[in-house]
């Protein structure tokens, strides 16, 4: 297992992926279809997904896994096979990986809300553990538990995580700019409030995903940075705003426009550098070769 | 008398359910909706002039979820506020003696599993005097036809939260305007604009539940 940690010593950026939905899309899943089902249906397409994020330079994958916990797999009623399709994810990520590259597994967020008494603690917990144990057991070097927007489930999460694996976790919320200018989540969390908590739950990276594009992380970053200059900062940033074009929903910036913001994002104090909704290996290519020249 | 139901409105507007609900902070220990509706209703008080109150708190805390003043946990906790209420008056809605302003039939589109954003517009929409007839998530056509022909002059609400299932958006709204071309739509989602979703040949849009409330008044105030 490599150390997340010690890769990024001595202020080195590591590029991580960028979106895998879109991928798989363009493979031929359907919509309203389960995605996790694709590594055991698909394996193949998703071995080659995996493979063109190393192929284009990045240091670190993540695992076809974002909606691989048992409250989200029962939608499709495949809840009973949640251990099978993590571990698969975690497998198909790591054969792309090979020995050298990170490998992060994904864990979204639940869907369902603690505040509503919708699910119990223990249950999301107990949740969160099967889905990380998998994920382990497939190959993958740390946790990333990703697109949080309440604090309670995140730190649930982390706990979670880092209890059943003993393995570094990375924890990232999506943040919108609300009309007075301020980063929240959803549930009204700002990134200076999820520092603290995510640090404290037990998180060795924190960060921010989708939502946004470079720009808008570029704040984000400082936000953190304003309260935290030590922990390891990942974004997973979209490409641009999406717009709606004869009917289909389009990320409109480039690979260079998007490698052309790369160094203030570094500058702000982002650590590790990938891409979300409407980023492609193209774009990760790009923001590799001005990383590492 | 009047004293009793402008804490019931504000009871809703802060989330404040029951004695026993710790929401929010400063209100721990006090008597809620939940308490407070039942003293009104053994007071006499009438159930319309309770819901009113209800509207307007529900509607004053809908307006600072626009604002981005308060996010969904202060919704969430306004809506259960609201049901708390509601439970107390529905004898008099069966009865007839309080009316809704209408009907709202709602639902995520085919394909899309996300129900916090629609499930947000259900609990406003219902909680300014709606009856919503929520269909739930990943709703093909049909459902949405069939449900439109069971409760005629409707307006309908869609939601999308992934730019993947937009397409299916696109093709309910057509179908709907094929087979009932009166029936108001507005859509709604993170994929969406106003730009979009007119020319999507949606009614209306809103990025907030508010406007949702916002769009079936001016129907109700038209038709």
């Amino acid at each position: 297992m490599k150390s997340l940690l010690a890769a990024l010593q001595n202020g080195k950026v590591l590029i991580s992926d960028g979106a895998w939905g879109t991928l798989l899309h363009k493979r031929g899943l359907q919509i309203g279809e389960c995605p996790e089902l694709w590594n055991i249906t698909h394996r193949s397409d998703v071995l080659t997904i995996a493979k063109s994020y190393i192929d284009a330079g990045a240091d670190i994958i993540l695992t076809n896994s974002f909606g691989g916990s048992p409250t989200k797999l029962k939608h499709y009623g495949l809840q009973n096979r949640c251990v099978e399709l993590n571990e698969a994810a975690a497998d198909i990520s790591r054969v792309a990986a090979g020995t050298d590259h990170f490998v992060l597994g994904s864990i979204g967020p639940s869907g369902v809300m603690l505040l509503m008494g919708e699910v119990s603690e223990e249950t999301l917990y107990n949740d969160f553990c099967i889905q990380a144990e998998a994920l382990k057991r497939g190959g993958v070097d740390a946790i990333c538990i990703e697109t949080m927007s309440a604090i309670d489930e995140a730190c649930i999460a982390i706990r979670a995580a880092n209890k059943s694996t003993g393995l570094e976790v990375v924890c990232t919320f999506t943040f919108e700019k609300t009309v007075s200018g301020e980063f929240r989540t959803m549930m009204g969390v700002s990134p200076v409030e999820m520092v603290q908590a995510m640090k404290e739950a037990g998180a060795s990276v924190i960060g921010s995903n989708c939502g946004n594009g470079f720009d808008q992380m570029i704040d984000v970053v400082k936000e953190i940075r304003s309260v935290d200059q030590t922990t390891p900062v990942l974004i997973h940033a979209n490409a641009g705003k999406p717009v709606l074009k004869e009917g289909e929903t389009c990320f409109l910036e480039t690979p260079e426009i998007m490698a052309s913001k790369i160094n203030d994002l570094i500058k702000s104090g982002a650590n590790i550098i990938g891409g979300c909704c409407g980023t492609t290996p193209e774009h990760i290519r790009a923001l590799a070769k001005v990383v590492k020249g | 008398m009047s004293e009793l139901i402008d804490r019931i409105g504000q009871c809703v507007e802060r989330g404040k359910v029951n004695i026993t609900s710790p929401f929010p902070n400063d209100m721990k220990g006090q008597e809620g909706a939940d308490e407070l509706t039942r003293q009104a209703l053994d007071a006499d008080i009438k159930p319309d002039e309770i819901l009113q109150a209800c509207n307007t708190g529900m509607q004053r805390i809908g307006e600072r979820f626009s604002k981005n003043e308060v996010f969904v946990p202060e919704l969430l906790m306004a809506a259960k506020a609201m049901h708390a209420v509601m439970a107390h008056l529905k004898p008099f809605f069966k009865t007839g003696s309080v009316k809704s302003k209408g009907k709202f039939v709602l639902g995520t589109v085919a394909g899309d599993l996300h129900d916090i954003g629609k499930n947000l517009v259900a609990m406003v929409v219902e909680g300014n005097g709606w009856e919503v007839i929520d269909l739930g998530v990943d709703v093909k056509t049909p459902k949405f036809l069939d449900a439109i022909k069971a409760h005629p002059g409707c307006a309908v609400g869609l939601s999308a939260l992934l730019t993947t299932t937009m397409a299916n958006m696109i093709k309910t709204v057509a179908e709907i305007k094929a087979s009932f071309p009166a029936t108001n739509i507005i859509v709604g989602g993170a994929p969406l604009t106003m730009d979009s979703a007119m020319k999507i040949g949606a009614d209306g849009y809103s990025p907030d539940p508010q406007g949702a409330v916002a769009f079936l008044s001016k129907l109700s105030s038209i038709g």
